[in-house]
Protein backbone atom coordinates (compact mmCIF):
# COMPACT_ATOMS: atom_id res chain seq x y z
CA UNK A 1 0.00 0.00 0.00
CA UNK A 2 1.22 3.41 -1.22
CA UNK A 3 0.60 6.74 0.68
CA UNK A 4 -2.05 8.64 -1.19
CA UNK A 5 -0.14 11.44 -2.94
CA UNK A 6 -0.94 14.79 -1.09
CA UNK A 7 -0.73 18.25 -3.93
CA UNK A 8 0.10 21.89 -2.99
CA UNK A 9 -3.41 22.62 -3.56
CA UNK A 10 -4.52 20.19 -1.33
CA UNK A 11 -2.66 22.37 1.23
CA UNK A 12 -3.54 25.49 0.46
CA UNK A 13 -7.39 24.60 1.00
CA UNK A 14 -5.91 23.49 4.63
CA UNK A 15 -3.97 26.84 4.74
CA UNK A 16 -7.18 28.66 4.08
CA UNK A 17 -8.70 27.29 6.68
CA UNK A 18 -6.34 28.85 8.80
CA UNK A 19 -7.06 32.19 7.65
CA UNK A 20 -10.40 31.63 8.64
CA UNK A 21 -9.16 30.81 12.08
CA UNK A 22 -7.04 33.88 11.78
CA UNK A 23 -10.04 36.02 10.43
CA UNK A 24 -12.54 35.04 13.51
CA UNK A 25 -9.66 35.78 16.01
CA UNK A 26 -9.22 39.27 14.19
CA UNK A 27 -13.11 40.47 14.53
CA UNK A 28 -13.58 38.73 17.99
CA UNK A 29 -10.10 40.97 18.87
CA UNK A 30 -8.31 38.45 20.71
CA UNK A 31 -4.75 39.61 19.60
CA UNK A 32 -4.16 35.99 18.42
CA UNK A 33 -4.22 36.35 14.43
CA UNK A 34 -1.01 37.67 13.91
CA UNK A 35 1.31 35.37 16.00
CA UNK A 36 -1.12 32.49 14.52
CA UNK A 37 -0.21 33.51 10.71
CA UNK A 38 3.58 34.45 11.64
CA UNK A 39 3.17 30.61 13.09
CA UNK A 40 1.73 29.03 9.96
CA UNK A 41 3.84 30.86 7.94
CA UNK A 42 7.48 29.14 9.62
CA UNK A 43 5.99 25.85 9.79
CA UNK A 44 5.72 26.20 5.66
CA UNK A 45 8.64 27.90 5.10
CA UNK A 46 10.72 25.68 8.09
CA UNK A 47 9.64 22.40 6.70
CA UNK A 48 9.84 22.99 3.41
CA UNK A 49 13.53 23.95 3.64
CA UNK A 50 13.95 20.84 5.62
CA UNK A 51 12.27 18.98 3.17
CA UNK A 52 15.18 19.90 0.43
CA UNK A 53 17.80 19.28 2.95
CA UNK A 54 16.64 15.92 3.57
CA UNK A 55 16.13 15.41 0.37
CA UNK A 56 19.60 16.17 -0.73
CA UNK A 57 20.95 14.18 2.15
CA UNK A 58 19.04 11.17 1.09
CA UNK A 59 20.24 11.27 -1.98
CA UNK A 60 23.78 11.85 -1.05
CA UNK A 61 24.29 9.13 1.63
CA UNK A 62 27.29 10.40 2.83
CA UNK A 63 28.89 10.24 6.67
CA UNK A 64 29.88 14.12 6.59
CA UNK A 65 26.47 15.56 5.38
CA UNK A 66 24.92 13.18 8.20
CA UNK A 67 27.24 14.12 10.85
CA UNK A 68 27.03 18.14 9.37
CA UNK A 69 23.11 18.13 10.22
CA UNK A 70 23.72 16.20 13.43
CA UNK A 71 25.70 19.01 15.05
CA UNK A 72 23.48 21.82 13.26
CA UNK A 73 20.61 20.12 14.89
CA UNK A 74 22.64 19.80 18.39
CA UNK A 75 23.73 23.20 18.29
CA UNK A 76 20.54 24.71 17.74
CA UNK A 77 18.84 22.43 20.79
CA UNK A 78 21.92 24.11 23.05
CA UNK A 79 21.05 27.50 21.94
CA UNK A 80 17.04 26.67 22.79
CA UNK A 81 18.14 25.10 26.25
CA UNK A 82 19.56 28.18 27.13
CA UNK A 83 17.02 30.41 26.29
CA UNK A 84 14.01 28.72 27.74
CA UNK A 85 15.64 29.19 31.33
CA UNK A 86 14.75 31.78 33.97
CA UNK A 87 18.06 32.42 35.51
CA UNK A 88 20.68 30.70 33.75
CA UNK A 89 24.45 29.91 34.52
CA UNK A 90 26.18 32.88 33.09
CA UNK A 91 29.64 33.18 30.84
CA UNK A 92 28.61 30.07 28.33
CA UNK A 93 28.33 27.61 31.06
CA UNK A 94 24.45 27.12 30.50
CA UNK A 95 25.09 26.62 26.37
CA UNK A 96 28.01 24.32 27.61
CA UNK A 97 26.01 22.11 29.91
CA UNK A 98 23.47 21.69 28.04
CA UNK A 99 24.70 20.91 24.70
CA UNK A 100 27.38 18.50 26.10
CA UNK A 101 24.71 16.72 28.15
CA UNK A 102 22.67 16.45 25.28
CA UNK A 103 25.60 15.40 23.07
CA UNK A 104 26.86 12.75 25.64
CA UNK A 105 23.26 11.43 25.72
CA UNK A 106 21.54 11.74 22.75
CA UNK A 107 24.34 11.13 20.41
CA UNK A 108 25.47 7.92 22.01
CA UNK A 109 22.21 6.27 23.01
CA UNK A 110 21.07 6.89 18.89
CA UNK A 111 24.16 5.58 17.48
CA UNK A 112 24.37 2.24 19.47
CA UNK A 113 20.23 2.16 18.54
CA UNK A 114 21.57 2.32 14.98
CA UNK A 115 24.15 -0.04 15.04
CA UNK A 116 22.95 -2.78 17.64
CA UNK A 117 19.33 -2.49 17.52
CA UNK A 118 18.23 -1.33 14.10
CA UNK A 119 21.44 -1.94 11.98
CA UNK A 120 20.53 -0.39 8.86
CA UNK A 121 23.30 -0.59 6.14
CA UNK A 122 25.04 1.57 6.21
CA UNK A 123 24.97 2.61 9.92
CA UNK A 124 24.48 5.92 9.27
CA UNK A 125 21.76 5.42 6.59
CA UNK A 126 20.09 8.83 6.75
CA UNK A 127 16.47 8.17 6.53
CA UNK A 128 17.33 6.14 10.12
CA UNK A 129 19.51 8.50 11.75
CA UNK A 130 17.83 11.74 11.08
CA UNK A 131 14.67 11.03 12.43
CA UNK A 132 15.73 9.14 15.44
CA UNK A 133 18.20 11.46 16.31
CA UNK A 134 15.90 14.26 16.01
CA UNK A 135 12.99 12.44 17.63
CA UNK A 136 16.01 11.87 20.46
CA UNK A 137 17.28 15.34 20.48
CA UNK A 138 14.00 17.25 20.22
CA UNK A 139 12.94 15.56 23.97
CA UNK A 140 15.94 15.32 25.44
CA UNK A 141 16.18 19.13 25.08
CA UNK A 142 13.05 19.74 26.97
CA UNK A 143 14.18 17.32 29.56
CA UNK A 144 17.37 18.87 30.06
CA UNK A 145 16.08 23.07 29.92
CA UNK A 146 13.36 21.94 32.27
CA UNK A 147 15.52 19.98 34.57
CA UNK A 148 18.26 23.00 34.65
CA UNK A 149 15.53 25.83 34.86
CA UNK A 150 14.16 24.40 38.15
CA UNK A 151 17.51 23.76 39.20
CA UNK A 152 18.52 27.13 38.86
CA UNK A 153 15.70 28.98 39.94
CA UNK A 154 14.70 26.61 43.26
CA UNK A 155 18.52 27.22 43.99
CA UNK A 156 18.05 30.81 44.15
CA UNK A 157 14.69 31.04 46.03
CA UNK A 158 16.13 28.25 48.36
CA UNK A 159 19.12 29.99 48.55
CA UNK A 160 18.99 30.84 52.50
CA UNK A 161 18.17 26.82 53.09
CA UNK A 162 20.86 25.98 51.48
CA UNK A 163 23.31 28.30 53.13
CA UNK A 164 22.01 27.25 56.41
CA UNK A 165 22.65 23.11 55.83
CA UNK A 166 26.26 24.31 54.47
CA UNK A 167 26.52 26.52 58.02
CA UNK A 168 25.62 22.97 59.82
CA UNK A 169 28.50 21.40 58.29
CA UNK A 170 26.48 19.52 54.94
CA UNK A 171 28.71 18.57 52.17
CA UNK A 172 27.27 20.74 48.86
CA UNK A 173 25.73 17.76 47.28
CA UNK A 174 23.75 16.89 50.69
CA UNK A 175 22.69 20.38 50.46
CA UNK A 176 21.67 21.22 47.26
CA UNK A 177 20.43 17.14 47.18
CA UNK A 178 16.49 17.78 47.39
CA UNK A 179 16.61 20.77 44.65
CA UNK A 180 18.19 18.15 42.53
CA UNK A 181 16.38 15.71 43.01
CA UNK A 182 13.03 18.14 42.63
CA UNK A 183 15.01 19.10 38.89
CA UNK A 184 15.36 15.37 37.86
CA UNK A 185 12.40 14.66 38.67
CA UNK A 186 10.70 17.97 36.59
CA UNK A 187 13.12 16.76 33.70
CA UNK A 188 11.76 13.25 33.53
CA UNK A 189 8.06 13.96 33.88
CA UNK A 190 6.96 14.07 30.55
CA UNK A 191 8.73 11.28 29.22
CA UNK A 192 7.30 9.02 31.91
CA UNK A 193 3.90 10.79 31.55
CA UNK A 194 4.02 10.24 27.48
CA UNK A 195 5.32 6.45 28.50
CA UNK A 196 2.22 5.99 30.57
CA UNK A 197 -0.31 7.73 27.89
CA UNK A 198 1.09 6.09 25.17
CA UNK A 199 -1.89 3.85 23.16
CA UNK A 200 -4.48 5.13 26.03
CA UNK A 201 -4.76 8.47 26.04
CA UNK A 202 -2.51 9.55 22.91
CA UNK A 203 -1.17 8.17 19.59
CA UNK A 204 2.36 8.32 19.46
CA UNK A 205 2.94 11.03 16.73
CA UNK A 206 5.74 8.49 15.22
CA UNK A 207 3.55 5.76 15.40
CA UNK A 208 0.64 7.38 13.59
CA UNK A 209 2.57 8.09 11.31
CA UNK A 210 4.58 4.71 10.08
CA UNK A 211 0.84 3.44 10.18
CA UNK A 212 -0.27 6.50 7.82
CA UNK A 213 2.62 5.40 5.37
CA UNK A 214 1.15 1.55 4.99
CA UNK A 215 3.33 -0.36 7.87
CA UNK A 216 1.28 -3.06 9.57
CA UNK A 217 0.25 -1.64 13.17
CA UNK A 218 2.34 -3.93 14.97
CA UNK A 219 5.24 -3.50 13.33
CA UNK A 220 4.74 0.59 13.80
CA UNK A 221 3.74 -0.21 17.52
CA UNK A 222 7.26 -2.42 18.08
CA UNK A 223 9.24 0.96 16.38
CA UNK A 224 7.39 3.72 18.50
CA UNK A 225 8.32 1.09 21.84
CA UNK A 226 11.89 1.32 20.89
CA UNK A 227 11.78 4.92 20.28
CA UNK A 228 10.08 5.58 23.98
CA UNK A 229 12.49 3.69 25.31
CA UNK A 230 15.71 5.21 23.77
CA UNK A 231 14.17 8.97 24.22
CA UNK A 232 13.51 8.04 28.03
CA UNK A 233 17.05 7.10 27.90
CA UNK A 234 18.32 10.00 26.20
CA UNK A 235 16.36 11.82 28.08
CA UNK A 236 17.86 10.50 31.43
CA UNK A 237 20.78 10.45 31.05
CA UNK A 238 20.47 14.44 29.27
CA UNK A 239 19.07 15.23 32.51
CA UNK A 240 21.06 13.31 34.67
CA UNK A 241 24.61 14.68 33.01
CA UNK A 242 22.95 17.90 33.21
CA UNK A 243 22.05 18.40 36.73
CA UNK A 244 25.25 17.03 38.18
CA UNK A 245 27.45 19.42 36.02
CA UNK A 246 25.04 22.59 36.99
CA UNK A 247 24.49 21.70 40.56
CA UNK A 248 28.51 21.67 40.56
CA UNK A 249 28.41 24.64 39.16
CA UNK A 250 26.50 26.20 41.46
CA UNK A 251 29.39 26.03 43.86
CA UNK A 252 33.16 26.78 44.15
CA UNK A 253 36.19 24.61 45.23
CA UNK A 254 35.25 26.05 49.15
CA UNK A 255 31.98 24.42 48.54
CA UNK A 256 30.16 28.00 49.29
CA UNK A 257 26.62 28.50 47.06
CA UNK A 258 27.56 30.91 44.13
CA UNK A 259 24.89 32.72 43.14
CA UNK A 260 26.55 35.22 41.05
CA UNK A 261 26.92 32.89 38.87
CA UNK A 262 23.45 32.96 37.09
CA UNK A 263 22.41 35.38 35.22
CA UNK A 264 19.63 38.03 36.31
CA UNK A 265 16.00 36.47 35.81
CA UNK A 266 14.05 37.10 32.33
CA UNK A 267 10.25 37.26 31.97
CA UNK B 1 52.56 23.67 66.30
CA UNK B 2 49.81 23.54 69.05
CA UNK B 3 46.56 21.05 69.56
CA UNK B 4 44.93 24.00 71.72
CA UNK B 5 41.95 24.71 70.43
CA UNK B 6 42.39 28.43 69.49
CA UNK B 7 40.68 29.86 66.79
CA UNK B 8 43.27 32.79 65.12
CA UNK B 9 41.81 34.87 62.21
CA UNK B 10 45.27 36.06 60.85
CA UNK B 11 45.47 39.18 58.62
CA UNK B 12 41.66 38.09 57.56
CA UNK B 13 40.27 40.61 55.10
CA UNK B 14 36.42 40.85 53.86
CA UNK B 15 34.21 43.43 53.07
CA UNK B 16 34.69 46.90 54.11
CA UNK B 17 37.26 46.08 57.40
CA UNK B 18 40.63 46.40 57.51
CA UNK B 19 42.81 43.64 58.21
CA UNK B 20 41.44 41.64 61.55
CA UNK B 21 44.22 39.94 63.90
CA UNK B 22 42.81 38.67 66.57
CA UNK B 23 42.92 35.44 68.98
CA UNK B 24 40.05 33.35 70.92
CA UNK B 25 41.20 31.40 73.28
CA UNK B 26 39.07 27.94 74.51
CA UNK B 27 35.98 28.94 76.52
CA UNK B 28 36.31 32.75 75.71
CA UNK B 29 33.35 34.27 74.48
CA UNK B 30 34.54 37.49 72.07
CA UNK B 31 31.63 39.93 71.52
CA UNK B 32 30.97 41.77 68.14
CA UNK B 33 28.80 44.98 67.90
CA UNK B 34 28.69 48.03 65.55
CA UNK B 35 25.71 48.88 62.97
CA UNK B 36 23.95 47.07 60.93
CA UNK B 37 25.23 46.83 57.68
CA UNK B 38 28.77 46.95 59.08
CA UNK B 39 30.13 43.91 58.39
CA UNK B 40 29.48 41.55 61.54
CA UNK B 41 27.35 38.81 59.60
CA UNK B 42 29.88 39.44 56.64
CA UNK B 43 33.10 38.17 59.60
CA UNK B 44 31.30 35.44 60.87
CA UNK B 45 30.57 33.88 57.63
CA UNK B 46 34.09 34.71 56.17
CA UNK B 47 35.53 32.64 59.36
CA UNK B 48 32.26 29.73 58.45
CA UNK B 49 34.47 30.03 54.80
CA UNK B 50 30.79 31.13 53.35
CA UNK B 51 32.20 34.31 52.08
CA UNK B 52 35.43 34.62 49.84
CA UNK B 53 38.06 36.64 51.97
CA UNK B 54 41.57 36.78 52.39
CA UNK B 55 43.84 35.92 55.17
CA UNK B 56 43.42 32.87 56.80
CA UNK B 57 41.84 31.21 60.10
CA UNK B 58 43.17 28.74 62.08
CA UNK B 59 41.66 26.29 64.62
CA UNK B 60 44.09 24.16 67.04
CA UNK B 61 46.95 24.86 64.76
CA UNK B 62 44.99 23.95 61.55
CA UNK B 63 44.19 26.38 58.66
CA UNK B 64 40.45 26.31 56.89
CA UNK B 65 42.45 26.28 53.68
CA UNK B 66 44.10 22.91 54.39
CA UNK B 67 40.82 20.91 55.53
CA UNK B 68 37.90 20.52 53.02
CA UNK B 69 35.18 23.17 53.37
CA UNK B 70 32.01 21.23 54.75
CA UNK B 71 34.68 19.62 57.64
CA UNK B 72 35.92 23.17 58.61
CA UNK B 73 31.93 24.41 59.11
CA UNK B 74 30.91 20.97 61.37
CA UNK B 75 34.19 22.31 63.29
CA UNK B 76 33.44 26.01 63.36
CA UNK B 77 29.57 25.94 63.72
CA UNK B 78 28.05 29.57 62.70
CA UNK B 79 24.16 29.70 64.07
CA UNK B 80 22.70 32.44 61.80
CA UNK B 81 19.84 35.08 63.29
CA UNK B 82 17.40 33.53 61.04
CA UNK B 83 17.88 29.58 61.16
CA UNK B 84 16.14 27.64 58.19
CA UNK B 85 14.40 24.57 58.42
CA UNK B 86 13.76 22.33 55.34
CA UNK B 87 12.42 19.21 56.45
CA UNK B 88 9.05 18.61 57.97
CA UNK B 89 9.54 17.54 61.22
CA UNK B 90 12.28 19.04 64.51
CA UNK B 91 13.37 15.79 64.73
CA UNK B 92 14.73 14.93 61.05
CA UNK B 93 17.23 18.13 61.37
CA UNK B 94 19.04 15.96 64.38
CA UNK B 95 20.36 13.14 63.33
CA UNK B 96 22.73 12.46 65.73
CA UNK B 97 19.74 13.07 68.39
CA UNK B 98 20.61 15.60 71.19
CA UNK B 99 20.49 15.37 75.00
CA UNK B 100 18.07 15.43 77.32
CA UNK B 101 19.76 17.71 79.81
CA UNK B 102 20.15 20.38 76.56
CA UNK B 103 16.62 20.22 75.73
CA UNK B 104 15.35 20.95 79.61
CA UNK B 105 18.00 23.64 79.43
CA UNK B 106 15.90 25.59 76.91
CA UNK B 107 12.41 24.49 78.32
CA UNK B 108 12.10 21.84 75.97
CA UNK B 109 10.22 18.54 76.16
CA UNK B 110 11.41 15.69 74.51
CA UNK B 111 8.40 15.57 72.49
CA UNK B 112 9.54 18.40 70.31
CA UNK B 113 11.18 16.56 68.23
CA UNK B 114 8.20 15.21 66.59
CA UNK B 115 6.77 18.71 66.22
CA UNK B 116 5.98 19.95 62.64
CA UNK B 117 8.49 22.89 61.64
CA UNK B 118 5.61 24.39 60.63
CA UNK B 119 4.05 25.53 64.07
CA UNK B 120 7.80 26.61 65.69
CA UNK B 121 8.01 30.41 66.51
CA UNK B 122 10.45 32.34 65.85
CA UNK B 123 11.88 32.53 69.70
CA UNK B 124 11.39 28.50 69.32
CA UNK B 125 13.19 28.66 66.34
CA UNK B 126 16.03 30.59 67.37
CA UNK B 127 16.45 28.35 70.46
CA UNK B 128 16.62 25.02 68.75
CA UNK B 129 18.57 26.90 66.01
CA UNK B 130 21.15 26.74 68.91
CA UNK B 131 20.57 22.81 69.82
CA UNK B 132 20.70 22.34 66.35
CA UNK B 133 24.06 23.71 66.03
CA UNK B 134 25.81 22.10 69.17
CA UNK B 135 24.23 18.45 68.41
CA UNK B 136 26.97 18.56 65.47
CA UNK B 137 29.78 18.75 68.13
CA UNK B 138 31.46 21.35 66.87
CA UNK B 139 34.91 22.67 68.31
CA UNK B 140 34.10 26.53 67.70
CA UNK B 141 31.17 28.89 67.89
CA UNK B 142 30.17 32.10 65.50
CA UNK B 143 26.69 33.23 67.28
CA UNK B 144 24.99 35.71 65.21
CA UNK B 145 22.26 37.74 67.70
CA UNK B 146 21.40 33.98 68.84
CA UNK B 147 18.78 36.22 71.38
CA UNK B 148 17.34 38.03 68.93
CA UNK B 149 13.94 36.56 68.74
CA UNK B 150 13.54 35.99 72.67
CA UNK B 151 12.49 37.74 75.49
CA UNK B 152 14.33 38.74 78.73
CA UNK B 153 13.98 35.41 80.73
CA UNK B 154 14.20 33.40 77.68
CA UNK B 155 17.13 35.36 77.32
CA UNK B 156 18.98 35.13 80.48
CA UNK B 157 17.89 31.13 79.97
CA UNK B 158 19.98 30.93 76.85
CA UNK B 159 22.72 33.03 78.00
CA UNK B 160 23.43 31.16 81.12
CA UNK B 161 22.98 27.83 79.32
CA UNK B 162 25.18 29.17 76.28
CA UNK B 163 28.24 29.90 79.18
CA UNK B 164 28.30 26.46 80.57
CA UNK B 165 28.52 24.85 77.26
CA UNK B 166 31.02 27.18 76.37
CA UNK B 167 33.05 26.47 79.37
CA UNK B 168 32.63 23.32 79.86
CA UNK B 169 33.40 22.10 76.12
CA UNK B 170 36.16 24.74 75.97
CA UNK B 171 34.46 26.38 72.76
CA UNK B 172 36.09 30.13 71.26
CA UNK B 173 33.25 31.99 70.72
CA UNK B 174 32.74 34.99 68.30
CA UNK B 175 29.18 36.55 69.19
CA UNK B 176 27.77 39.02 67.79
CA UNK B 177 25.32 41.28 69.95
CA UNK B 178 23.58 44.50 70.03
CA UNK B 179 22.11 44.38 73.84
CA UNK B 180 25.04 46.60 75.67
CA UNK B 181 23.62 44.50 79.01
CA UNK B 182 23.97 41.25 77.25
CA UNK B 183 27.72 42.01 76.26
CA UNK B 184 28.35 42.54 79.72
CA UNK B 185 27.26 39.88 81.18
CA UNK B 186 28.81 37.65 78.51
CA UNK B 187 31.66 39.05 76.73
CA UNK B 188 35.35 38.02 78.27
CA UNK B 189 36.07 40.51 75.23
CA UNK B 190 34.50 43.17 73.32
CA UNK B 191 35.14 44.70 69.85
CA UNK B 192 33.11 47.27 68.14
CA UNK B 193 32.99 47.87 64.46
CA UNK B 194 33.65 51.47 63.67
CA UNK B 195 33.76 52.29 59.81
CA UNK B 196 36.43 49.60 58.54
CA UNK B 197 38.22 49.60 61.95
CA UNK B 198 37.62 46.54 64.41
CA UNK B 199 38.40 48.48 67.92
CA UNK B 200 38.43 47.13 71.76
CA UNK B 201 35.91 48.16 74.20
CA UNK B 202 35.83 47.78 77.89
CA UNK B 203 34.45 45.33 79.29
CA UNK B 204 32.90 44.46 83.21
CA UNK B 205 35.73 44.61 85.20
CA UNK B 206 34.40 41.93 87.60
CA UNK B 207 35.29 39.34 84.32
Amino acid sequence: MDVIELSWWQLALAASMVFVLAGCTAVMRLGMSRSLLIAALRTVVQLALIGLVLEALFAAERLVWVALMALAMLLIAGREVMARQKRSLKGGWAFGIGTLAMFLSSFTVTILTLTVIIGPDPWYRPQYAIPLLGMMLGNTMTGVALALDRLTDTAWQQRTVIENRLMLGQPWQEAIGGIRREAMRSGLMPMINAMAAAGVVSLPGMMTGQILAGTSPALAVKYQILVMFTITLGTGFGTLAAVAAGSRRLFDSRERLRLDRLSAPRE
Amino acid sequence: MTAINVLRLERLVVGNLDEVNLDVAPGDIVCLSGASGSGKSRLLRAVADLESHGGEVWLAGRAQSTMPAHRWRRRVMLVPAESQWWSDRVGEHFPGGIEDDDLDALGFEREVMSWQVGRLSSGEKQRLALLRGISRRPSALLLDEPTANLDEAATRRVEAWLQAKIRGSGWPVLWVAHDKEQIARVAYRHLHIDGSRLLAQAVATWM
